[in-house]
C-alpha cells in the first residue's frame, strides 16, 4: 500500500478515511486533524492555558506532544495513585513521562500530585479502607476527577484529556445499552465549566481511533507504558472496545459514524431535557461542585468533616490569577 | 518461516500470505493490532517474506487478551 501524499510505502491505512500515509506524512496529518477538531468544537484558543492530564500512556503523551508541536501553552499534570500491581505500575508510568519530557520537551512543565503524600493513603489502600474493595477503579476515578479539576481551577487552566474515539464509543455503547440519558447528555468533546469551580474540559482526540494514536506514538518514537493498569483487566470498557473493533473490521467506519451520529443527535437537542435537570451544590468541605447537598464524594471517601474548608493552594500549585 | 509475536506469544506461519490473512488465520482481529517489522509500522496488505519477524502491537493497552 502506498502513501497518498508521496507514493512511498504506507505505515498506516485508515480504512474509514480511505487514506494511507507513510510515517513522515502521518506525523504531519495528525496535528493538522487535531487543530481542525480544536477549531470545529471551539475547544480553546492559542491564548488559553492548557493542562494535559498525562498518565504515561500513548494517548496522553501523544496529545501533549501534538499540542506542544502546534505551539499551545500546554502544561501536564500527573497524579501518582500509588498503584503497584506487582510491577510498580505508578512509578513506571511516571518514569515514562519523565523520559518523554527529557527526549522531546525538556522545557515543558509537569505538575505532580502524589495521592499518598498529599492525602495520606494510596488509592488501593483508600479503596480497601473505605469500601472494602480490592478493585479500586471507582475510587480511583473519583479521585482523579477531583484532583485534575482542582489543579485546573487553581491554575486557571482548561483541562485537556486524551480520550480517543474508541474510549468515547465504548462509553457511548455502555450508556446506550442501559439508556442512561443523563450520562448521554453530558458526553461531549467539550464540557463547559457550568460552575466557577468546575474547569472547562476538552477532548481533542475524540475523533481519532485508538489505533491511530498508538500508530502516532510508534512513528514519533514515544515510549509509552504499554500495559494497562493492572486493575483494568476484565474491565467492561475493554469488552465493549473489543466488540466495537469486531464491528469495525466488518464495517469500516462503524465506530466513527456511531459516535458522530450521536453527537449530531445531541447537538439537535435529543438529550436536552436530561441535561437541564442537573442541579449543582458546593461541597461543604472543599467547595467543589457536587450533584448532592453536603459533602462531595471525594470528601466523603476521605472521611472529611464539614467543620473546616480545604485551603486554597493545598496542592502547592499556582492559584488562578495569582 | 515467518514469526508473528504478540503479547509474549510467538506463532510461525508460511511466507507468501498477507499479514491480514495471517492474523485472520490466527484468530486475531486486524483492527486490534498494529504490525511492525524492526519497529517500523507496516500495513495489513504486506506480503510476508521468509524470515520476517512481525511484532504485533496491541492497539488497546491491556485489552483483547
Amino acid at each position: 500500500m502506498k502513501c497518498k501524499a508521496c507514493g512511498g510505502p504506507a505505515a498506516i491505512n485508515m480504512r474509514h478515511h480511505k487514506l494511507a500515509l507513510c510515517g513522515e506524512h502521518y506525523l504531519e496529518w495528525v496535528p493538522q486533524q487535531v487543530q481542525r477538531f480544536i477549531e470545529k468544537y471551539q475547544m480553546f484558543s492559542p491564548q488559553d492555558k492548557l493542562l494535559v492530564a498525562v498518565s504515561g500512556g500513548k494517548d496522553s503523551l501523544s496529545l501533549w506532544d501534538v499540542l506542544l508541536r502546534l505551539g499551545y501553552r500546554a502544561d501536564g499534570v500527573y497524579i501518582g495513585l500509588g498503584i503497584d500491581g506487582g510491577v510498580n505500575y505508578s512509578d513506571q508510568s511516571h518514569e515514562k513521562i519523565v523520559q518523554f519530557m527529557a527526549k522531546f520537551w525538556p522545557q515543558a512543565k509537569l505538575h505532580v500530585v502524589d495521592v499518598e503524600q498529599t492525602y495520606g493513603m494510596t488509592i488501593p489502600e483508600l479503596s480497601l479502607a473505605r469500601r472494602r474493595e480490592a478493585k479500586p477503579c471507582s475510587v480511583c476515578g473519583l479521585n482523579k476527577r477531583h484532583i485534575m479539576n482542582r489543579v485546573a481551577v487553581e491554575g486557571g487552566y482548561t483541562l485537556v484529556t486524551g480520550h480517543n474515539l474508541d474510549d468515547e464509543a465504548a462509553v457511548l455503547m455502555q450508556n446506550t445499552l442501559r439508556w442512561q440519558v443523563g450520562y448521554l447528555a453530558r458526553q461531549s468533546p467539550v464540557l463547559e465549566a457550568t460552575h466557577p469551580k468546575f474547569a472547562r474540559k476538552v477532548k481533542p482526540l475524540c475523533r481519532f481511533y485508538e489505533r491511530e494514536m498508538a500508530a502516532y506514538a510508534i512513528v514519533r518514537g514515544i515510549d509509552y507504558i504499554y500495559d494497562e493498569c493492572p486493575h483494568a483487566e476484565g474491565a467492561t470498557t475493554l469488552f465493549y472496545k473489543t466488540l466495537l473493533n469486531q464491528l469495525e473490521t466488518n464495517s469500516p467506519g462503524a465506530k466513527l459514524s456511531f459516535y458522530l451520529e450521536f453527537l449530531r443527535a445531541r447537538q439537535e437537542g435529543l438529550f436536552q431535557k436530561a441535561h437541564d435537570e442537573v442541579v449543582l451544590h458546593e461541597c461543604e468541605y472543599c467547595g467543589q461542585p457536587t450533584s448532592a447537598p453536603g459533602l462531595c464524594s471525594f470528601c466523603r471517601i476521605w472521611d472529611r468533616g464539614a467543620d473546616a474548608r480545604e485551603p486554597a493552594g493545598e496542592l502547592g500549585l499556582p492559584v488562578a490569577g495569582g | 518461516m515467518v514469526k508473528l509475536i504478540f503479547r509474549n506469544k510467538t506463532w510461525e506461519v508460511r511466507p507468501g500470505m498477507t499479514i491480514e490473512a495471517a492474523l485472520r488465520k490466527l484468530g486475531i482481529d486486524p483492527e486490534a493490532v498494529l504490525p511492525t517489522i524492526k519497529d517500523t509500522l507496516i500495513t495489513a496488505d504486506y506480503v510476508l517474506q521468509d524470515e520476517d519477524a512481525v511484532k504485533l502491537v496491541a492497539v488497546v493497552s491491556g485489552g483483547t487478551r
